[in-house]
């Protein structure tokens, strides 16, 4: 049996009577779209729904069920401050950093590695400590994470000149020259990363909170990593492949469109020290669902899912929502205390009463990359040809990002298996939006196919199903003088008695990022609640 | 092809009147067999590589046949200078044919498109080799009677079939091998061309271009037979010393089975995995000094190890209540029941009663699987010469076995080789402390293999055993202690922890075994 079916409908054709005996025919596949819910977003831009028929009092109000929301309930719980609800538009919590599960495999929908922390970052080795992420401790204190958690080796692979090569830096051919310039610019990230301000602080710490503002690392937001790779003598085609790869890859932008600043920050902030090349990374077969089921679970009852928040009105007392409940359409009130605002800025200006007549021109300053995340669930594996099939596995004459395997990490080395393929957006960012958002599933699966050919002729012929996730606003991007700017600080000041948690205020779209604001919003809201429930 | 409907005569041929017909005979049996050569070939290497002999044997005999008959048909439209044509024929023949199972292999190791090229190739051959009989009757046909003709060349075509196909599995196969089989049959054809530029020189023409592209294509063709050996290893396609009894693609891996010499071994993407003639000292080592460590074992699992030798050692130890065979591939298994002379080694041993056989990939199964403890595991994979199979070599794998074992459970390891790759051996040892088990060392010499080792190992402390089952073939005690001493050049040198984030291991034993091939 293994074998048959292989052929293109070309050469099918070609080779008609004699090829037709030992060729099955081209099995059809279903695709659907299964993230987001465009169609509840759809509704309330259009207006006119009713008052609610019921109004519920809650302390805490999370709006948003992704990482920020859930890691601001999350702490909320740590301080005592049980009293909350989660309301999250979609049917599942998590955002972006979503999964999902079919009978091959649990798999992403978009975020899905995390790279392990180190002891520094406490609440996040915390949370890792819950979810059975940490064995134990080192005399270091350092934490040791669950082997079958961390990348198995292989960990990426990249498919150039017909074969595929270990790595993603593509060493072969490369000449004397290429391999000086990625050395000088492990160098300069070494160096970035060894430094410390005046504070102690690193160039770029990990939540970027951590990290130093001294006048020399801010300045290198003023610059596109293009711009600072020139200024470094470093042209190698093949860096500055792997770094524009980098730049797609973490914010759906290109080389020349990343802040020099952003574009570093993926380098150096992983790293401890100079010889810290390989901090270990963090991943499940649902990628970051993981660790969404571990919060969702914490939250229970208190989060809900299919709520879309309408509007959130500033009252005397504090904030009232006006919230759809998708499944029976009905209308649901929520009067709280405290609001935190957990989803991305341009809702807030559509949801937020007011906010936008406030700070208008700084809800503009953001930008999103749309991405599109294709889940293909194959038969059976194609046959290639080089190092054998990794984790990451990444095409270099293409503009997607390449696919991860989602059962490599449980050790499922052959048969059925998934793919989620990754594809930013990165021109104009309306038009792109508008294009992904015309494609249907069947056109989603064609541009996954279309691009994974390159590396895999026979590809259409392994794929039993396709599910696809378009985000329309995946991913905020850093350009030059946007993470350092003062629309960003100004995002993050409350309005009122509404707290603002999301990674978009960090300029980044990284789960830790995420996570930290969504901890600092709960820590707000914790300073004024209790002292306002002293006062009343 | 419509400008002549008519069916033009061939009125241009010279008068043949110095043409020999008996050696224009010859050259139809020759012609005969390698044809029938380039048929087999294919229909051997398309079961060989994509495995289901019965589907790929009727496709590429169907579509060769039906090619012929294209070429017959074909052959009414070529008209003149016959015997230049039929030189031509034999040379293309000879380059096509020749070149097919080089060309096969190469297409199936580097590229996506071997079925199409299959195809083709038997399509390109058949339909040269169908021109050939009728152009050549032709021209004999003022030579000899027609009924004396029709008679003559079939039979010829006939018994030239009947060497080819006696020959191919008797001697051509086991002492060449495909590639060279091809080959030789190419050489053998491009030689009948250019002997036909001399029988046939007459009615030729010019044949000064003609001989030059004939000794061009033996030239290549011979080429091709020396450097044969060199090629089979360049696309990492094995020659098996031996006759092949039986090869089979599954999704996991190939299975090999080859026979000579007295004995049959097994090969597994091209790996030697066992020979028969000494198998039961590696099956002998690797099974009963665990059980003569836990003499009262009620459950043994046995991970890897489908072709139920280590089963067939286990079931030996009447205490044994219940064997556990986890092994990934279900063809493997399946050939270990039906195979007749795997099941004559193993004894039927995987249809015991006490004996339960799960296919499934054993470090997926140990995370899944939640039964009662077991008493002894012994873990037979093949070397850890890729990432999956080094997975299975992990601190993860270790502890998710230590997990299914009972407190006081022991395990055996078959580790490769403490000589040949020393740091890969030691590398097991210290994965297997990190794991938390104490670890016993072992090895002796298994001749196909050279010297093997194992580790004995358990979560707790315990002695190595002083007695084993009387009545083996190998292991008394007195060799049984022996195992347990390690001469200076196998002795312990450090080694990382292999781990599922850094496969240490795969990497040392690829460095480490390279120095050996």
């Amino acid at each position: 049996m293994n074998g048959d079916g292989r052929m293109k409908r070309r050469t099918f054709l070609a080779l008609s009577a004699a090829a037709s005996v030992a060729c099955r025919r081209r099995p059809g596949f279903e695709a659907s779209l299964i993230a987001p819910d465009m169609a509840t977003g759809h509704r309330l831009r259009q207006g006119g729904l009713p008052e609610p028929d019921r109004w519920e009092d809650v302390p805490i109000l999370i709006v948003g069920g992704g990482i920020a929301g859930l890691s601001a309930a999350w702490q909320l719980d740590r301080l005592g401050l049980r009293e909350h609800l989660i309301l999250e538009l979609e049917p599942a919590a998590g955002g972006t950093a979503r999964g999902s599960r079919n009978g091959i495999s649990p798999h992403p929908l978009g975020a899905h590695y995390l790279p392990a922390p180190p002891r520094e970052h406490a609440d996040l080795v915390e949370l890792l400590g819950e979810t059975g992420a940490i064995e134990s401790f080192g005399p270091d204190g350092e934490p040791r994470y669950a082997e079958h958690m961390l990348v198995r080796e292989p960990e990426e692979r990249i498919f150039a000149g017909g074969q595929w090569w270990e790595g993603l830096y593509f060493h072969a051919g490369a000449n004397g020259e290429d391999l000086r310039q990625l050395k000088r610019f492990q160098a300069e990230v070494d160096r970035l990363a060894a430094w410390r301000d005046g504070k102690g602080r690193p160039a770029f710490g990990l939540p970027r909170s951590r990290g130093s503002d001294a006048p020399e690392v801010r300045a290198l937001d003023g610059v596109t990593l293009a711009d600072w790779c020139n200024g470094h003598g470093l042209t190698s085609p093949r860096l500055r492949w792997m770094l524009d790869y980098a730049c797609r890859d973490d914010y759906g932008l290109r080389l020349d469109e990343t802040s020099a600043w952003a574009g570093l920050f993926y380098f150096a902030a992983r790293q401890q020290g100079p010889h810290d090349r390989s901090r270990p990374i963090l991943t499940w077969p649902n990628g970051n669902g993981f660790l969404v089921e571990h919060l969702a679970r914490q939250a229970g009852h208190r989060l809900r899912t299919g709520h879309a928040v309408a509007s959130l009105r500033t009252t005397s007392t504090g904030v009232e929502a006006r919230v759809l409940e998708v499944a029976t359409g009905r209308m649901l009130g929520f009067r709280a205390r405290r609001a935190i605002f957990a989803g991305p800025l341009h809702l807030a200006g559509a949801v937020v009463e007011g906010l936008k007549a406030d700070r208008g021109s700084s809800l503009e300053a953001f930008h999103r990359s749309p991405w599109l995340v294709v889940n293909l669930t194959l038969r059976k594996r194609p046959r290639e040809v080089g190092f054998p099939m990794a984790w990451d596995n990444v095409i270099r004459d293409s503009p997607s990002l390449g696919y991860v395997v989602a059962t490599h990490q449980r050790g499922l080395d052959a048969g059925p298996t998934v793919w989620t393929w990754y594809h930013p957006f990165t021109g104009e960012e309306k038009a792109e939006r508008a294009r992904l958002l015309a494609m249907d599933a069947p056109a989603c699966a064609e541009m996954a196919l279309a691009d994974l050919e390159r590396a895999h002729p026979e590809i259409r012929e392994l794929v039993a199903r396709v599910d696809v996730a378009r985000w329309g606003h995946a991913m905020v991007r850093p350009r030059p003088g946007f993470c350092w700017s003062e629309a960003l600080v100004r995002a993050r000041q409350p309005f009122g008695p509404i707290h603002f948690a999301h990674t978009e205020l960090s300029g980044l779209a990284l789960f830790e990022e995420a996570f930290d604001h969504g901890l600092r919003a709960a820590r707000e809201v914790n300073a004024l609640y209790r002292s306002g429930s002293r006062s009343t | 092809m419509a400008d002549d409907p008519g069916g033009a005569p061939s009125g241009l041929q010279p008068p043949a009147s110095n043409l020999k017909a008996t050696p224009l005979f010859l050259s139809v049996l020759l012609i005969a067999a390698c044809g029938l050569i380039y048929e087999l070939v294919a229909g051997t290497l398309s079961s060989y590589l994509l495995g289901d002999s019965v589907l790929q044997f009727s496709t590429v005999i169907g579509v060769y046949l039906s090619a012929m008959g294209l070429g017959s048909w074909l052959s009414k439209y070529v008209h003149r200078n016959l015997a230049r044509r039929f030189v031509e024929i034999e040379l293309a023949v000879a380059l096509v044919g020749g070149t097919s199972a080089p060309i096969l292999f190469l297409a199936f190791a580097r590229t996506h498109t071997f079925r199409p090229l299959l195809y083709g190739e038997v399509i390109a051959v058949g339909t040269l080799v169908g021109l050939e009989i009728p152009i050549l009757m032709r021209i004999l046909k003022d030579q000899v009677r027609f009924k004396d003709l029709v008679a003559h060349v079939l039979t010829l075509d006939y018994i030239g079939a009947l060497f080819a196909s006696l020959l191919f599995p008797l001697l051509l196969m086991p002492k060449l091998g495909l590639v060279r089989t091809s080959l030789l049959f190419g050489l053998l054809n491009g030689i009948v061309g250019l002997w036909g530029t001399w029988l046939l020189r007459t009615q030729i023409g010019e044949t000064f271009w003609l001989r030059l592209k004939g000794v061009m294509v033996c030239a290549l063709l011979l080429f091709g037979v020396f450097e044969a050996k060199r090629f089979t290893l360049a696309v990492e396609e094995e020659v098996f010393a031996d006759e092949i009894v039986y090869a089979k693609e599954s999704p996991y891996q190939r299975i090999v089975l080859t026979r000579g010499r007295g004995s049959f071994q097994l090969f597994l993407n091209g790996n030697l995995q066992f020979s028969s003639a000494d198998e039961y000292r590696y099956h002998e080592a690797l099974v009963h000094p665990a059980l003569a460590a836990r003499p009262r074992a009620r459950r043994v699992l046995v991970c890897g190890g489908g072709d139920g030798l280590a089963v067939r050692e286990v079931l030996k130890h009447p205490e044994v209540r219940e064997v556990v065979l986890v092994d990934l591939d279900p063809e493997m298994t399946s050939m270990a029941r039906h195979q007749p002379l795997l099941r004559q080694l193993n004894g039927g041993a995987l249809d015991d009663p006490r004996v339960k056989v799960v296919n499934a990939d054993a470090f997926v199964w140990l995370t899944e699987e939640q039964s009662e403890p077991f008493d002894v595991a012994l873990v037979d994979f093949p070397d850890p010469n890729s990432f999956a199979l080094g997975k299975l070599y992990t601190t993860r794998f270790y502890k998710l076995l230590k997990g299914r074992l009972k407190a006081d459970g022991i395990i055996a390891v078959q580790s490769t080789s403490p000589l040949m790759a020393r740091q890969s051996y030691w590398c097991v040892a210290t994965t297997l402390e990190a794991s938390g088990f104490k670890v016993r060392p072992y090895h002796l010499a298994v001749p196909s293999f050279g010297v093997w080792g194992y580790m004995l190992a358990s979560p707790g402390d315990f002695e190595v055993p002083a007695h084993t089952l009387p009545g083996l073939r190998h292991l008394t005690d007195e060799a049984m202690m022996a195992m347990f001493a390690f001469p200076a050049d196998m002795s312990r040198v450090p080694a990382e922890v292999n781990r599922l984030d850094n496969q240490v291991l795969v990497q040392a034993y690829t460095r480490e075994w390279k120095r050996w091939s």
